[in-house]
């Protein structure tokens, strides 16, 4: 459009000869060279990332217990760090709790992005059916518990949540959900795991339901008024409609959701009061005690490789996809 | 082509405000829907008011049986304490800082990556959308010692350069895909079009790509800034001087191995969440348009 544009306005080229201007940001990424713009973000995330991640490798075909710790300071103590070759790798491929944790973090995961996604959708949604003043509300309730300091939001769950003094206890006493007074959350994996998913969902909504209703406000109103007209039910609209136009947005929420949710740590670290007991271990938790607590870096390191690799192939269909979208743009 | 995305940046910046978008029907939103939507603001919010309610309360009121929900009598000596708690100010003054060279350098960093990604299709782009995408993946808790150990040995443990460095590591990809988004969404021929009209090329991108992005630039920011100012793991490990603490390794204090200093925590939190609710609600326009103008074209 802007070629054709230059052409048929011969007056205004006319007033500018010599060589045709390009607009600056498009010079930038022709001329500067895009190499050049994405050097500095490369220096900043390799000057940081590339030594510690290139320790994890070396780390994870390893032994390396207290003894090569003490033997890093003082070279006459200890041992020197052995190199094992897949020996730690195997050994999580044979230890029955690898196994075991790493069902228990997919099930996590699939509930956790599952009912996060569902959920943020479903408040986006009805934040474009409430009044205004309803809706400038949950806004900004939405922002607070975005705003909360991980620290302190999960210092509250678990004070809630606590067997002797916890409002959620009393209160489904008080509303005949049975007797809960004194009720441990924890004593059964399954009702703990429901308190971490509640606590890990309720966090992960703002940002899920902020970004859908951002782009449910910009679905165009006329196709959902054809397709109101035409006869659609609500339900037709949102299916057919919107959701093929949110699909690139719902593709990286999706994505992001799994990478966030698949290392979850904090969360049931403190939740399990710093103490997770071996059935609420994930396996970014699983790792992290191998390593600090039993000081197995090596193995630990292996745990954390198997858990990149992992991720990455399950998240190769949505690097292509958004290599996709990019390159559609 | 243009015409259309040019007019579908428009309406993002127009609808937040208008009551039509995306298909509301009436007004006033039908009654189940308004009361769907306050039961969801009570059960969200609670833990936050819970937060706030406690940092009012008087000592006795805090851990009952039967809870005290309204803090009736109340106190403000958990704020004035808190206030006066060690290392408030200087923490407060770390935050500030490693945020600020956070944010700006981050978002001038990301920016120009992003410019790349989005205007040019050059060799290797594909490989940097892997970085970006796969830095993210990379498991924290598995990098901290390693990266404690290189940060010791270049002397930048306790240093404000050292852990903003290492937040603009983490935050980068994030940014870098968010503004990859804005960019693609602005035709390249507005700022020809511009020129044409008889703007120089840094008037050009001034008044036209700037604008533009602006709300991008915005929403980003507020993301980095959030991040940056409630991280606490990197925090923790890097910052091990009392003085040197950042303002979520000051809150975690209250919490030591004998207690919780609940009436103190509350009010340090909320005390530091101010800043953010406050800039939040400010732009919160830009935010909302902002972080999905990339990903949904109009």
């Amino acid at each position: 459009m802007a070629a054709a544009g230059t052409e048929t306005l011969p007056s205004t080229s006319q007033r500018r000869p010599g060589r045709r201007r390009q607009p600056l940001v498009t010079r930038l990424a022709k001329h500067g060279g895009p190499y050049l713009l994405i050097l500095p973000s490369l220096v900043v995330i390799g000057v940081i990332m590339a030594w510690p991640l290139y320790k994890l490798f070396v780390l994870a075909f390893q032994k390396f217990g207290l003894p090569q710790i003490l033997n890093m300071s003082h070279p006459k103590a200890g041992k020197a760090p052995e190199w094992v070759g897949f020996h730690n790798f195997s050994e999580a491929f044979h230890d029955p709790q690898f196994w075991d944790t790493l069902q228990r973090t997919v099930i996590f995961t699939a509930v956790n992005v599952g009912a996060t996604l569902v959920i943020g959708t479903a408040i986006a949604v009805l934040m474009m059916r409430v009044a205004k003043p309803i809706r400038l509300i949950m806004t900004a309730v939405l922002i607070f518990v975005w705003a909360m300091p991980q620290l302190v939001a999960l210092t509250i769950w678990n004070w809630l949540f606590d067997q002797e003094f916890g409002v959620v206890n009393y209160v489904l006493t008080k509303l005949h959900f049975g007797h809960f007074l004194h009720h441990s959350w924890y004593a059964e994996p399954w009702q703990g795991f429901m308190v971490v998913t509640f606590v890990v969902v309720w966090g992960a909504i703002p940002f899920i339901a902020i970004t859908m209703h951002a782009a449910l406000t910009q679905v165009p109103e006329e196709l959902v008024e054809a397709a109101r007209v035409d006869g659609a039910s609500p339900l037709q609209v949102f299916r057919n409609v919107m959701l093929p136009i949110l699909r690139p947005i719902l593709v990286i929420l999706t994505s992001l959701s799994i990478i966030w949710d698949f290392q979850v740590f904090t969360q049931v670290y403190i939740l399990r009061d710093n103490r997770p007991e071996p059935w609420y271990y994930l396996v970014s938790i699983f790792s992290f005690v191998t390593s600090f607590k039993a000081h197995d870096y090596g193995y630990g390191s292996a745990l954390s490789i198997i858990t990149l690799l992992i991720m990455a192939f399950v998240s190769i269909f949505y690097i292509r996809q958004l290599i996709k979208i990019s390159e559609d743009q | 082509m243009s015409a259309i995305t040019v007019r579908g940046q428009r309406r993002a910046g127009n609808s937040v405000r208008s009551k039509k978008a995306g298909g509301v029907k009436s007004k006033h939103g039908g009654l189940v829907a308004n009361v769907i939507g306050i039961l969801i603001i009570v059960l969200m919010v609670f833990p936050v008011y819970w937060a706030v309610a406690t940092s009012f309360k008087r000592g006795i009121d805090m851990n009952k049986i039967t809870p005290e929900w309204f803090p009736v009598p109340g106190t403000l000596q958990h704020y004035v304490s808190a206030w006066k708690k060690e290392f408030f100010l200087s923490s407060l003054k770390n935050s500030a800082i490693v945020v600020s060279v956070v944010v700006v350098v981050s978002i001038a960093v990301a920016f120009f990556a992003a410019v790349a990604v989005a205007r040019s299709r050059f060799r290797g782009r594909r490989a940097y959308i892997a970085i970006i995408i796969g830095i993210q993946m990379i498991p924290q808790t598995a990098l901290i010692i390693p990266l404690f150990v290189m940060l010791s040995n270049w002397h930048q443990q306790n240093q404000l350069l050292g852990l903003s460095v290492t937040y603009m590591a983490v935050i980068l990809p994030f940014c870098v895909w968010t503004l990859r988004g804005f960019i693609a969404n602005i035709p390249p021929d507005l700022e020809a079009a511009a020129m044409i009209d008889g703007c120089t090329r840094t008037g050009a991108f001034m008044r036209v790509t700037f604008p533009l992005v602006a709300p991008g630039l915005i929403a980003t920011s507020i993301f980095a800034f959030i991040q940056a100012w409630n991280e606490f793991v990197f925090a923790y490990i890097i910052m091990q001087n009392n003085n040197k603490w950042t303002a979520s390794v000051w809150l975690a204090s209250f919490i030591t191995q004998q207690q919780i200093d609940w009436g103190g925590l509350m009010a340090g939190a909320t005390m530091l969440a101010i800043p953010i609710v406050i800039l939040f609600m400010m732009v919160q326009r830009f935010v909302a348009t902002g972080l999905t103008a990339g990903a949904v074209k109009g």
